[in-house]
């Protein structure tokens, strides 16, 4: 599935226009740590966090994440949009909290 | 192939770039063709370093090593030097402030995460002049 299917299926809104939409979405990862996400989180996994500042960016581009999911339209600074759309990493808003977003990956198929 | 050697300052408290070295290591060994798991090891020792050196210390640098055996990353910095190194490899144990931890750093994982990614880890730090972490990763074939 690629980040473009999931973000028309979720109703996401892309933060960061058309970058990366044709990423392979494997896998799904939750935290707001950033030393736990480098440490457990996988390549192509999409990143659910609340976190906005500019260092998520590097995060995701260092684990080769798909993408990164900000739930409940968490305001996100305009650097971070800047330095993810420099470095090819789509950033995607939702409605949602969490665990919804999570939930509507699941339904999707991921985490099978 | 004899000794590649990178080095880059990163400067305190600057959040701005803090991720733009360990992302410039990950990208040289990206063009040399490394091996995906190895990459990774070096880029999770790599930024946990640096975001170390943005967070904790007064400036510094990260070096990278790569000969045909082995990779090794050096961070070394000015000060202000880890008073009970023992406590600080702990998981868990931070003296990160508030406001830093509000950010998602300062979860006492960066030394614990760049010994786990290491197969030899060193650190040497005095009070009042500096730290230095020596992060060695063996490569074996294929990689």
């Amino acid at each position: 599935m690629t980040v473009g299917q999931i973000c028309e299926k979720l109703g996401l809104k892309p933060l960061t226009g058309d970058i990366g939409m044709d990423r392979e979405v494997k896998g799904v990862y939750i935290c707001d740590l950033l030393s736990w996400v480098m440490a457990h989180a996988h390549e192509g996994d999409a990143w659910i966090t609340i976190q906005t500042h500019t260092n998520i960016v590097a995060v995701a581009t260092l684990l080769e994440l798909s993408c990164i999911i900000i739930p409940e339209n968490a305001e996100i600074e305009e650097d971070t949009i800047k330095k993810a759309i420099e470095e090819g990493i789509p950033i995607m808003a939702s409605d949602n909290n969490a665990f919804m977003v999570a939930k509507n990956l699941i339904s999707l198929g991921l985490g099978d | 192939m004899g000794t590649l050697s990178y080095e880059f300052s990163v400067e305190k408290d600057d959040f701005e770039r803090a991720g733009e070295a360990s992302s410039k290591i990950k990208k040289i060994l990206m063009q040399l063709g490394m091996d995906s798991s190895i990459i990774r090891r070096v880029a999770i020792g790599a930024y946990e370093a640096e975001m170390n050196l943005v967070i904790h210390s007064l400036g510094g640098t990260i070096r990278i090593d790569i000969d045909p055996k082995s990779i090794v990353i050096t961070a070394e910095d000015i000060g202000p030097g880890i008073e009970d190194i023992e406590l600080a490899m702990k998981e868990g144990y931070s003296t990160a402030t508030e406001k830093i931890r509000e950010m998602g750093f300062g979860a006492g994982m960066g030394l614990p995460n760049m010994k786990k990614c290491s197969d030899v880890f060193e650190i040497e730090s005095e009070v009042g002049k500096g730290t230095k972490i020596v992060m060695k990763m063996y490569l074996k074939d294929g990689d």
